[in-house]
């Protein structure tokens, strides 16, 4: 029974790769648009057969059918049913097979609200999306198939990776994949904007809100991603500047661009030309994030296992994605002439500013990521960039963009110089108390805490005299929300990064120590018996001023199938902060080393960019209701 | 005549970005590269004291050595053809074992390594390419098989 649902799974894959032809048909073969109705059907099919395929793949894994070589690397019978669930999408295969569903999702969307764009625009934009489905899907079938048998069936399955068994597993990639799929529709759309007379405001305005969602997912991915790795990892960092993690933040910071100068084309008919440059280069990152993460040439705390023809497949479509793109955006650049030009002082000239300080720290992470692969494939040197590179170049740029970011609400509400003196003065003080209470000494924090403040006091100023003024309010909610985030994004990691303390030492059963404000103590190791796993599990007592205040426990696994151990931070998480504890290596029978962090205001980090996805959907909603 | 002030503005603009990324780049790219070597290629060639790189390799069947009560450790690395010694005073990686890969940064003192950070492979089955490579090299110049590896 599971075994025929292996085949049905794989008889869809190939169905949808028949419907993916077939909604190419009109397009491409007769070259005339005979009948769009076949396109708008078939984009629309596409979405059931792949999820149904997508169901069968997780039925298999929770039906235990390890004649499938997908399933028998990435499950095992003791696995609990929700990693069975989630090892569907855990490995390289299963997680492909997820783009593509993701992708004929975004696809089945596109086709259904697309049907107020008029004929020709749409059957291009649509055309466009099958082309990619089609590619992915090729990719899946040709090279990683999840439906693959193995000719010698294990008796039980080699389990699921311990340090993927986890929630964040569950939902960081379907999130991150939402994100980078969904840019392939504003892709597609710019693609097929080339070949119009020309690119209207009303369409700049009919892709933002898709613009809007994709980047909500791709922010809620990439927090998802950090917060697992603080807590999972056990190093108690939130940002390694890691390939893998520069990968998913190039696109992020390029859309970040592309729906700022989507807005002054929407509004003015203004850098038309940019936006659909823009809008082909951030879907070309996300697809080279997926060829970097997915080749297995990245040295990195996730690497994956490597196949070198699954790159050179990924790394073809995108030199076809990118060519092809900027070959058809080329030759129609030209049509696009802006409806008025740009000044300073106004709002599309800090979009400018926006966008020329987000393209350029893109590309110094890109080059600080490629470099080394490109002297590997020249089999130069072998080289790796450090985090510091990263600290220097990126962080200078963010500066003068916070602080423009601060001053939008004083641009658009064009104050008086006297009270834009007088918000600055309160923002000075209001910044220099706040950091002498966190004792800061470096001008770097100080310049964090003040660009936060800034920003937050220039709002809330703003917000404050224009509360009779309902609908400028509701126009502006989305804006300052998101900016709020960044804000508060920035005071955390100014703060725990100025605050934290990070000891590593070794403790006696019994044992205290005194780091910060607080002591720990050592108090007992005890043994716990999974389904799945041993552990070893430290109760380590906290106090302050001899006070109980909590009990952490921090524990180390031994999972049976890999045998490998795994750390499991304890954290003791308020909003102002954070306990971090995590067993090391064990010394002697009761003596072993561990890391206990401190890390004051760590938990802004992600507050702020759950402020920044409520913003992005405030804009979808509002923008909506008044066009 | 004024659009074009406007355009010579934010030209000027963008180069003076342009300009002080570039220095930047150029500046601190420099300063933290992190070159990687074979504990072959550390034998033969000469390294300055408090010079940062990497070195990968396995980490030698019995060679793990703890201070007692301490989080100290010395182990060797190798890649079956020079071996070196490395010095550790911190929380070695779950997946730390001995006959299995690891990358190491740090800066060589007298006639050891001084490890600031030890990385071990991610899951079971991975090895850092840079390892695998260097492993490579070695059996090739000495015919060494590929059992003593694999085990």
């Amino acid at each position: 029974m599971i075994i025929e649902i292996g085949y049905i799974g794989y008889f869809l894959l190939l169905l949808g790769l028949m419907n993916c032809m077939l909604l190419l048909t009109p397009k491409f073969v007769s070259g005339l648009n005979v009948s769009s109705n076949i396109l708008l059907s078939a984009s629309k099919l596409h979405f059931p057969i792949l999820l149904i395929s997508f169901i069968c793949l997780v039925i298999t894994f929770v039906g235990e059918d390890y004649s499938l070589d997908y399933v028998a690397k990435n499950s095992n019978s003791n696995l609990p049913l929700i990693y069975k669930i989630s090892a569907a999408w855990a490995g390289h295969e299963g997680s492909m097979l997820l783009w593509c569903v993701v992708s004929s999702f975004w696809m089945f969307l596109a086709s259904i609200f697309s049907e107020d764009l008029h004929k020709s625009l749409r059957i291009n934009f649509l055309a466009t999306m099958g082309l990619l489905n089609l590619g992915f899907l090729l990719f899946v079938v040709a090279t990683s198939n999840p439906f693959d048998r193995t000719m010698n069936v294990p008796i039980d399955g080699s389990d699921l990776n311990p340090l993927l068994q986890d929630f964040g597993l569950i939902v960081h990639p379907p999130m991150l994949y939402m994100g980078y799929v969904g840019l392939s529709v504003v892709f597609s759309f710019a693609i097929a904007c080339c070949f119009e007379s020309d690119f209207k405001k009303e369409w700049a305005q009919w892709i933002r809100p898709w613009i809007l969602a994709s980047w909500s997912f791709l922010t809620l991915g990439i927090a998802l991603g950090s917060w697992w790795a603080y807590y999972e990892l056990g190093w108690g960092g939130w940002w390694f500047w890691d390939p893998v993690e520069n990968a998913s933040f190039m696109p992020w910071l390029m859309s970040t661009a592309l729906l700022h100068s989507v807005i002054a084309t929407g509004e003015k008919g203004m850098f038309k030309s940019w936006t659909i440059l823009l809008s082909i280069f951030t879907f070309s990152l996300s697809l080279l994030g997926t060829f970097l993460v997915r080749s297995g040439i990245l040295i990195s705390v996730h690497s994956f296992a490597s196949d070198p023809t699954r790159g050179i497949f990924i790394l073809l479509m995108l030199l076809a994605l990118i060519g092809g793109g900027l070959i058809i955006y080329s030759m129609n650049s030209k049509k696009f002439v802006d409806d008025n030009e740009v000044t300073l002082f106004s709002k599309e000239g800090f979009f400018l500013l926006n966008n020329i300080l987000l393209v350029t720290a893109t590309f110094t992470i890109l080059l600080g990521t490629m470099y080394p692969l490109f002297l590997d494939v020249l089999g130069l040197e072998k080289i790796s960039v450090g985090v510091p590179y990263y600290n220097a170049v990126f962080i200078p740029l963010m500066i003068p963009l916070m602080l423009f970011v601060g001053y939008i609400p004083i641009l658009l509400a064009r104050n008086s110089k006297n009270s834009q003196l007088i918000q600055l003065v309160v923002i000075l003080i209001l910044s220099i108390i706040l950091s002498l209470t966190f004792s800061v000494n470096s001008i770097l924090f100080f310049i964090g805490i003040f660009s936060a403040t800034w920003i937050i006091v220039n709002i809330l100023y703003d917000v404050f005299f224009s509360l009779d003024n309902k609908i400028k309010l509701k126009n502006r909610m989305g804006m300052y929300f998101a900016h709020f985030g960044l804000a508060i994004f920035i005071l955390g990691a100014s703060i725990s990064e100025n605050n934290k303390i990070e000891k590593e030492f070794v403790l006696n059963v019994g044992e205290s120590k005194t780091i910060g404000l607080f002591e720990y103590k050592l108090e007992k190791l005890s043994e716990l018996k999974s389904v799945n796993y041993d552990a070893i599990i430290a109760s380590v007592l906290v106090s302050k001023d001899n006070q109980f205040i909590t009990e952490i426990n921090p524990e180390k696994r031994l999972y049976h199938s890999s045998e490998s151990p795994m750390t499991e931070a304890g954290i003791h998480g308020r909003i102002d902060r954070d306990l971090y504890v995590s067993l090391g290596n064990m010394i002697d029978d009761n003596k072993w080393s561990l890391r206990i962090y401190d890390k004051p205001f760590i938990r802004f980090i992600w507050i702020g960019t759950i402020f920044m996805i409520i913003g992005s959907i405030f804009s979808i909603r509002f923008k909506k209701k008044s066009s | 005549m004024k659009k074009r002030s406007v355009r010579i503005y934010y030209v000027s603009f963008l180069l003076v970005i342009l300009g002080f990324v570039l220095f930047l780049f150029v500046k601190t790219f420099n300063d933290n590269l992190l070159y990687y070597r074979s504990p072959t290629q550390l034998v033969d060639g000469n390294f300055p004291e408090n010079y940062i790189f990497r070195i990968g390799g396995m980490v030698e069947e019995g060679s793990l050595v703890r201070v007692k009560g301490t989080k100290k450790v010395r182990f060797f690395v190798t890649d079956f053809d020079n071996k070196m010694l490395i010095k550790y005073d911190g929380i070695l990686p779950d997946l730390f074992r001995e006959g299995q890969g690891v990358v190491i940064r740090g800066h060589v003192e007298q006639d050891y390594f001084v490890a600031e950070e030890v990385l071990a492979k991610h899951d079971e089955t991975y090895m850092p390419p840079e390892v695998q490579e260097s492993l490579g090299i070695s059996e090739k110049s000495k015919n060494k098989t590929t059992q003593s590896i694999k085990q």
